[in-house]
């Protein structure tokens, strides 16, 4: 490490009094903070805290009102995108912005030529790129499409695309939250090296013991204002957390509770889909029960929560609801079966971005009698039943006639709580209920789950977080290429088992047989 | 310059923009006018007066936007639920040729039972040309936007055909028009001796029922969650197929009636020209109009009195009338650029 305890350190980056207003909302009031060489600086706070107005301001992509940036002592004029890639700041966005259907090569080419050449470079920056890669531990072919990546190499090109351009200073916005456990913790070496060999780095996030983990230094923003900055030697999640939130955070805590009669049974269950698939899956859940399944991405969780939500048709095997089985898998029969489904993609699936929160609350009830009748919609009574779900559900909006779009991720994934929990459902379906969301909404989205499983529903959580899997259930279950382990007790199971499972050991045809 | 997104839509923005836009349209023109040598204040007068100046020319505007009604409403419909519908102009025709089919002496029925045949007959014709391709893209995945645009020339054609063929008139000295349909299907005129017809009314009925339909109706409600976001409406347990399929329905149904209520109303049979591009202009007219099928009766009015006006203009002061088409296209464009303009906000730095 270049850091050293006693030494004066270069300060590479300063922002002083940093502030921008949008409209009534003061964004970021008047912050300042200084980023050292060879430093991972981390930018904590909550959804709405201002971390991303910040990093838009040094980027250039927002003029601040008021403040003044300095790289290496000099001054960065404000609101030009171009002089703070001169000044060497690369952003690796937490939405990637590459051209699917270009090459690596391309798409880190993309904007540095100049337009007037005829030819470009490519073999340079072929030879180029892999030098990048080699030196970092950043290795991806440069000449295959970005469509064929996947999520991790992504990452990684958007992070050689500002090694490309020269960055000195590298900002990372939430990089992990696409990440599973096993590719954050590679990134994090490669940000160790980096910082070895000179650069520096904001690393921006809400997910504490990553910061714990990767950071020297971390500060933490709170309703735009900037409110602790600690070595984070010597600091507890706990503390961290407080700052952030700015009270106390309770910890879910599952009291054991006696399981009723199972509520949802699938035996032998198959499914496909392109070259996913679920093959011969045995799965019981029992009234006031949390079953949690874990497993690497890609091993056929989503198809699973597919099924289950009624979004594909198995191909064989039998599901049973409640004791009946279900021969036609819609939504509309998952939904009247009492099984309240929170997807994947609160986006992409679970609220219509553009439609009012009424509009959105009543999308799987609107057919029923209590609201329509000769298929006309009462939207007086779908709109007291939204007004219900905000209240009841602590949804913060200005009204329940507001397009959804304009609530945070948080205040979103409440409101799909609110729509499928409020008529007490007696399955649950959480597949990454908390997943891309701040402290605060975590332990809420938490307390409202276990709250249904006192009520005596059973919960079925698929997760790739094991912090959260190991807190919250009951009996546990890990997929591996689209095959599912045997259930197991909480109580006996620890990290350690569930990584083991997670890589194929203890199933058949997995890493184990040639062991054995 | 940059664009920044706004936190809030201000109101007045919302009315002023689309004000300028149009605004900004007619100062483009008035240079395009200047540049063929006229002077703007003088062709703008000529339009305004030709297209609202005297009751003949109103009534002649509305008379010309009664099928833009019908065929904007029926492209707002579709493009709502992000059916994009190219193809009204093959639905009119087709209503068209249902009406002159069923019209001229087939169905000996009075009026009363007669007019509400022909317009189901010329709505199920529109709505059935439309539901091919719509079949075709939620079985197949084939792309309605080229099925149901060149479904237009096929269309024509095939009306072609039928006018010198079985629907040609044996009376019509060999021109290639139908016969006239009977007196009982005829709408009646609104005013004594000009042209505007009943049809104008039952489009203004058309585009409140629609409008109606699509604030209070589970099938409306449907529609839009389809056209916003048609993975998470799958999800939520919205049929997404049989939802388009009605739409296509109602759709074509729409464009059906402007064919109809053209040939009952106004022309009286069936000829080539029948339509010189409604089904297009009604793209734009829905597109003027956000979609919104109260804002297509007042889109179809301005855009039928830009022509109106246009027409009579070009015959006194000699600028050509294609100055309509360029009017409509830059408000269209300005009209883009102005909404554009209410969800950002422009930084110069």
């Amino acid at each position: 490490m270049t850091r050293t305890a006693t030494g004066e350190r270069d300060t590479v980056l300063r922002l002083d009094g940093i502030t921008k207003i949008f409209g009534a909302l003061v964004a970021n009031d008047a912050i300042s903070l200084t980023l050292h060489r060879g430093e991972i600086l981390g930018l904590l706070g909550e959804n709405g805290a201002g971390k991303t107005t910040l990093m838009n301001i040094l980027f250039g992509h927002y003029v601040a009102d008021s403040g003044t940036i300095a790289v290496e002592g000099r001054p960065l004029p404000p609101g030009d995108p171009a002089a703070s890639l001169a000044a060497g700041i690369g952003m690796v966005h937490q939405h990637f912005t590459l051209a699917e259907n270009l090459t690596v090569l391309d798409n880190i080419v993309l904007g540095t030529e100049s337009l007037w050449r005829l030819s470009s470079r490519r073999d340079a920056a072929r030879s180029r790129i892999r030098k990048l890669g080699e030196d970092y531990g950043l290795a991806v072919d440069p000449d295959v499409t970005v469509a064929s990546l996947s999520v991790g190499e992504r990452q990684r090109v958007e992070i050689l695309k500002a090694l490309y351009r020269d960055a000195r200073i590298l900002i990372l916005d939430e990089p992990t939250a696409v990440l599973t456990p096993q590719e954050s913790a590679a990134l994090f070496e490669t940000l160790k090296r980096f910082v070895a060999s000179g650069l520096s780095i904001i690393f921006i996030s809400h997910k504490l013991g990553e910061v714990l983990a990767a950071c020297n230094r971390v500060t933490i923003l709170r309703g735009g204002k900037l409110v602790a900055d600690h070595d984070v030697a010597g600091v507890t999640r706990a503390e961290l957390a407080e700052l952030m939130v700015g009270r106390p955070i309770p910890e879910a805590k599952s009291e054991p509770r006696a399981p009723g009669a199972a509520v949802l049974r699938l035996g032998r269950l198959s499914a496909a889909r392109g070259l996913l698939s679920l093959r011969d899956v045995d799965l019981e859940i029992r009234q006031g029960e949390v079953v949690g399944i874990a497993g690497v991405a890609g091993n056929g969780q989503s198809l699973l929560a597919d099924v289950i939500s009624g979004m594909q048709q198995p191909s064989h095997g039998r599901l049973e609801l409640n004791g009946a089985t279900l021969h036609a898998v819609t939504p509309r029969a998952m939904v009247a079966s009492g099984v309240a489904r929170i997807p994947e993609d609160r986006h992409a699936e679970g609220l219509i971005g553009d439609m009012t929160i009424t509009e959105n609350v009543v999308s799987e009830t609107y057919r029923s009698p209590a609201l329509s009748r000769f298929g006309l919609i009462d939207w007086r009574k779908a709109r007291t039943r939204a007004e219900d779900i905000i209240s009841a559900y602590e949804v913060k909006c200005p009204s329940p006639d507001v397009p959804v779009r304009l609530l945070s991720g948080g205040n979103m994934q409440k409101l799909i709580l609110g729509r499928v929990m409020a008529e007490g459902p007696k399955l649950v379906l959480a597949n990454q209920p908390t997943r891309g969301l701040d402290v605060g909404a975590v332990s809420y989205v938490h307390a409202r789950l276990l709250e249904a499983r006192s009520k005596g529903a059973a919960i079925l959580l698929l997760s790739e977080d094991l912090d959260e899997l190991l807190s919250l259930s009951d009996r546990i279950a890990v997929i591996y290429r689209g095959r599912l382990s045997p259930l197991r007790e909480r109580r006996e199971t620890t990290i350690a088992d569930l990584g083991l499972l997670m890589a194929g050991h203890g199933f058949a045809g997995g890493e184990d047989s040639h062991a054995a | 310059m940059r664009l920044e997104p706004r936190q809030s839509r201000p109101l007045l923005l919302v009315f002023l923009l689309p004000a300028l836009a149009l605004l900004t349209a007619g100062v483009i023109c008035a240079l395009l006018v200047m540049l063929s040598g006229a002077s703007p204040f003088q062709v703008f007068g000529l339009m305004i007066k030709g297209a609202l100046g005297s009751q003949f020319a109103f009534l002649e505007t509305l008379t010309r936007a009664t099928p833009l009604i019908f065929t904007g409403l029926a492209v707002a419909v579709a493009f709502r639920a992000k059916l994009w519908n190219i193809g009204a102009e093959a639905q009119l025709y087709i209503g068209a040729v249902m009406t002159v089919v069923l019209g001229t002496g087939l169905l000996p029925l009075p009026w009363p039972a007669l007019i509400p045949v022909l317009m189901f007959s010329a709505a199920l014709g529109g709505a059935l040309v439309l539901a091919v391709p719509t079949f075709l893209k939620t079985r197949f995945g084939v792309d309605e936007v080229v099925t149901t645009l060149l479904l237009n020339f096929i269309v024509l054609l095939f009306v072609s055909m039928l006018l010198e063929g079985p629907l040609k008139d044996p009376m019509g000295l060999g021109w290639p028009q139908s016969k006239k349909v009977v007196a009982d299907a005829q709408l009646p005129k609104l005013v004594q001796g000009k042209r505007l017809h009943a049809g104008f009314v039952i489009a203004i009925l058309a585009a409140m029922l629609v409008w109606v339909f699509d604030r209070r109706a589970a099938l409306g409600y449907e529609m839009r969650a389809v056209g916003y976001n048609s993975k998470a409406a799958a999800f939520a347990g919205i049929p997404v197929n049989p939802v388009l399929a009605k739409t296509a329905l109602l759709s074509g149904g729409l464009a059906g009636l402007a064919g109809w209520s053209e040939v009952s109303g106004l022309k009286g049979n069936l000829t080539l020209d029948l339509s010189p591009g409604f089904g297009y202009t009604g793209i734009v007219v829905a597109m003027l109009a956000l979609l919104h099928p109260l804002g297509v009766v007042v889109a179809a009015i301005f855009v039928a009195a830009v022509f109106v006006g246009a027409d009579a203009m070009s015959r006194s002061a000699g600028v050509p009338s294609y100055i309509a088409h360029v009017m409509v296209a830059l408000s269209l464009l300005c009209m883009v650029t102005a909404i554009m303009f209410t969800r950002y906000r422009v930084r110069w730095t």
